[in-house]
């Protein structure tokens, strides 16, 4: 929407904001040190608003929470705009100098009175209408987010309606008030800086529409670029399902474990002419594979690559161990790989790729590494060599006098609900996230021995066991459209009733995304891990029974 | 109305600066300053135990005290911002005898075997805390001592806050026989940084000692073991699990040891790590505390989550 994709504010305005949203995100777990700086506003006298189905460690923070069933988070943001927008606390000016399309924006959001919002969301009206005040009036604020927005079918207009509500209020472009989705891994930010997404070249310049860049690319490569969108990750296994795609090359990944219904995925990946996996241990992913290349671990057996973090800052990563037994560098297994294929691209040092990225994304061009060492870290854009790296984007938005750049347009969101729908025979609402100590797939996380680990649970809420005649240990059998799981209860005051969750952090033991549904957005390929319709069931003699019969109709 | 162009930061207030004297020497710093950093601007190198850059001075040692003109006490340099024309004095008779008197009793009381300085401010102050007698035997339920408990010395022995090494995780240890209290802990693990207020110090007087509730072990507690109070410890009471086996088989040694800065391989927030290696192994993680990013803290799976790249035991 505003071009490049990453947070526009910087952590350090974070502590130095008035209100904080924090929507769909338990950072207190899942980016404990960011939450470091967001208490210092809270200590600060900051007010921070949950946005969250669980009351989570984090929302348990919050001045107040707003616990909105899963997957209405357009209704709730429509809500809030159109509270906004009656109660006059637009920032007309803003709205006039920056941006397009309120009219009809305005229009869209007319039938979320507050008494909708209350309706659909399950957040009372009083609430939503306190948030949307708050957040109008104050002077600096800053909306944060995680995959709670993103992993559902409507990801890109969950994010479009948050940014609408800075554009009512401009709350973006200013020191201490932004958009900022906090990412999930060390260099998911670095990645889409490098284009490692289907329509960006690096520096996020559009493949298909950017003639000039494809040009400069094509120039420096010495070779035609596909002028095309390619395939996200959800695509490809479309693809593999058509038989489009045939070979596979998956590298520091585990497709196997962490898409969602797994059963179908593993289908897909098995199904495949060539699996190629590069990885620096074992995976799931990579024991099925025809050939595994042992890779070094690229935070502390490499010398010299870099990272980019959830406010932009590139960073330098170096070498502290001797890498074990054969493990190359990634950078050295692809240009050995493309010699093999015939294309010689010398061995070039990370330094030397990276130089000739500066050159090419104008959004680096800054970016020396002996600068990114001084200056521990720069966040881009840094187009010269003499710039120190940009605290916040989209200052333009506020420069006087005719708009510099395209203005930043409203976009019109419509709230559907979950595709998995909750029935009388799937009733219950499983949402999936991390916790504290451990870490997606636990490929990494479970080799090292955590005190508060304690496996797979199913979280319940106290009214939900008592109705299931469950106990905290008991093992019962969830089940969804999908396929069926089998773990202990865990009771979780933070839930509400009808809500359940559980992490995908121990597949071995409990191989959760089995159950999840692989509906996905059809701009960006989120699969919704977060909305899962589920029955749960105690395991005595009797319920083994139906929960067999439950069992075979689920793998039709 | 058009709408103004923003500073790409609010500008910092303009600082005035303070001059003042410190051992006869006229010095100026910028108003907020400690007379430490005065101290510091100087060269004059000033003792400090409990002191920590990315903490709020908690005035709990009293090693750093100087002599400031007109004031009735010794006072701590750690804390006291400076004032326009103070003079102070940090090497007079009564700063060095009550530095003398702070460094001999910690000496005579607490394990200070692997805290360098605590050597180093002994032979500077002249402290001799043999001289308080030999080390009493040591208590095995300095935890459960309550206020009134106490029984008075004999005064042959000197009395220590000895107890026994508590080992309850696999990722680090609490050896309180080396803890001088300092409070810098009970800060990162407050409000100050963590938030998590798992520790705090129980007991009065003698008896004060750092610990969880109900004296519970770690696994028990509200810990999330961010490590963040093994940041900050100065004495080596809180120490790495891995560096505690190591130093017990006597085969730590830091000589050995390279440190090297990168980047944490879990979340997107980017934390700098320091990777503390020997022979090939990770045995250490700790952050700069000068990075704005972290100001020395990591979480659990940034300080201890590093298993996956060591080689199998």
């Amino acid at each position: 929407m505003f071009g490049a994709g990453g947070g526009t504010s910087s952590y350090r305005e974070v502590a130095e904001t008035d209100l904080l949203i924090l929507w769909g995100s338990n950072a207190r777990e899942t980016h404990p040190i960011f939450f470091h700086h967001l208490l210092k506003a809270v200590h600060r006298g900051a007010r921070l608003y949950g946005v969250d189905p669980r009351r989570s460690s984090s929302a348990q923070w919050a001045d107040t929470w707003l616990g909105l069933d899963v997957g209405t988070d357009i209704a709730l943001a429509n809500t809030i705009a159109r509270e906004i927008i009656h109660a006059g606390l637009t920032n007309q000016t803003f709205i006039d100098h920056a941006t397009t399309g309120y009219a009809e924006f305005k229009a869209s959001v007319e039938v979320w009175t507050l008494e909708e919002g209350e309706r659909v969301t399950g957040v009372p009206a009083e609430t939503i209408r306190e948030l949307a005040h708050a957040y109008a009036r104050a002077d600096r604020a800053i909306l944060c987010w995680t995959l709670g927005i993103t992993e559902h079918v409507t990801a890109v207009d969950n994010v479009l309606s948050l940014i609408n509500l800075a554009l009512l209020t401009g709350h973006v472009g200013r020191y201490g008030s932004g958009l900022n989705p906090l990412r999930g891994q060390n260099n998911v930010q670095g990645g889409g800086d490098m284009g490692a997404i289907p329509n960006k070249l690096p520096g996020f310049q559009d493949v298909e529409n950017d003639h000039e860049a494809r040009a400069r690319f094509e120039r420096a490569w010495g070779t035609p670029i596909d002028p095309n969108y390619g395939w996200h990750l959800s695509q490809m296994f479309d693809g593999m399902e058509r038989g489009e795609l045939k070979v596979a090359y998956v590298f520091g990944e585990n497709p196997a474990q962490s898409e969602a219904d797994t059963k179908r995925a593993q289908e897909l990946l098995g199904g495949l002419d060539f699996l190629l996996v590069q990885d620096i241990l074992m995976t799931k992913t990579a024991e099925m594979a025809d050939v595994v290349l042992p890779a070094t671990a690229s935070w502390c057996e490499v010398d010299g690559g870099t990272v980019t973090n959830s406010e932009r800052r590139v960073q330098r990563m170096r070498k502290a161990l001797d890498p074990p037994g054969q493990a190359r560098d990634d950078h050295w297994i692809i240009c050995e790989l493309a010699r093999r294929l015939g294309h010689d691209w010398g061995n070039p040092t990370l330094e030397q790729a990276w130089d000739e990225l500066r050159s090419l994304s104008p959004m680096h061009r800054g970016m020396r590494y002996d600068r990114l060492e001084e200056l521990g870290g720069i966040q881009w854009p840094c187009p010269s060599e003499d710039h120190p790296g940009s605290l916040f984007l989209h200052g333009r938005l506020w420069e006087e006098g005719p708009a510099q750049g395209p203005k930043a347009p409203f976009s019109i969101t419509t709230w559907v609900p979950p595709v998995d729908e909750l029935t009388e025979e799937f009733p219950i609402r499983l949402t999936t996230g991390r916790r504290l100590d451990s870490y997606n797939t636990g490929v990494q996380s479970n080799l090292y021995s955590s005190p508060m680990r304690r496996g797979e649970t199913l979280d319940l809420h106290p009214q939900d066991a008592f109705k299931l005649d469950v106990e905290p240990g008991e093992i019962v059998r969830i089940s969804s459209r999908r396929g069926s799981v089998d773990a202990p209860v865990r009771l979780d005051t933070g839930l509400r009733p009808g809500l359940a969750f559980m992490t995908f952090h121990f597949p071995e033991q409990v191989a959760v995304n089995l159950l999840t549904i692989d509906a996905t957005d059809p701009k960006s390929g989120t699969a919704e891990f977060k909305a899962t319709a589920v029955r749960v069931e105690k395991l005595d003699g009797a319920a083994k029974e139906v929960a067999g019969v439950a069992g075979r109709e689920a793998d039709t | 109305m058009n709408p103004i162009v923003l500073p790409m930061a609010p500008p910092a207030p303009a600082t005035r600066l303070i001059s003042l004297t410190v051992d006869e020497q006229p010095v100026e710093v910028p108003e907020g300053s400690t007379i430490l950093d005065a101290c510091r601007k100087l060269g004059i190198d000033t003792p400090t135990l409990c002191y920590g850059e990315t903490l709020m001075p908690a005035n709990a040692c009293r090693i750093c005290v100087v002599e400031l003109e007109g004031a009735r006490t010794l006072i701590p340099a750690c804390s006291r911002k400076v004032e326009p024309d103070m003079v102070i004095r940090t090497d007079s008779e009564r700063v060095r005898l009550s530095r003398k008197m702070v460094i001999e009793f910690l000496a005579s009381s607490v394990d200070l075997s692997i805290t360098p300085p605590a050597q180093d401010y002994l032979e500077r102050y002249d402290g001799r805390p043999e001289r308080y007698g030999p080390s009493a035997p040591p208590d095995p339920d300095r935890d459960k001592r309550r206020a009134g408990h106490h029984e008075r010395p004999d005064g042959q022995t000197a009395a220590t806050v000895h107890q026994p090494t508590k080992i309850d995780n696999g990722l680090y240890v609490r050896d309180y026989s080396k803890c001088i209290l300092c409070y810098k802990c009970v800060d990162a693990c407050g409000e100050q940084w963590q938030n998590t207020f798992a520790i705090t110090v129980a007991g009065r007087g003698f008896d004060a000692r750092i610990s969880t509730e109900y004296a519970n072990p770690l696994p028990e507690s509200a810990c999330v073991y961010c490590g963040n109070c093994i940041a900050v410890c100065p004495t080596g009471a809180l120490m790495f699990k891995s560096e505690h086996d190591l130093r017990d088989a006597a085969t730590w040694d830091e000589s050995r040891q390279t440190r090297t800065e990168t980047i944490c391989p879990y979340c997107g927030v980017g934390c700098n790590l320091t990777l503390h290696v020997q022979d090939n192994e990770i045995v250490k993680v700790t952050s700069p505390a000068d990075h704005d990013i972290t100001r020395g803290n990591l979480c659990i799976k940034g300080r201890f989550g590093f298993q996956h790249v060591n080689p199998k035991a």
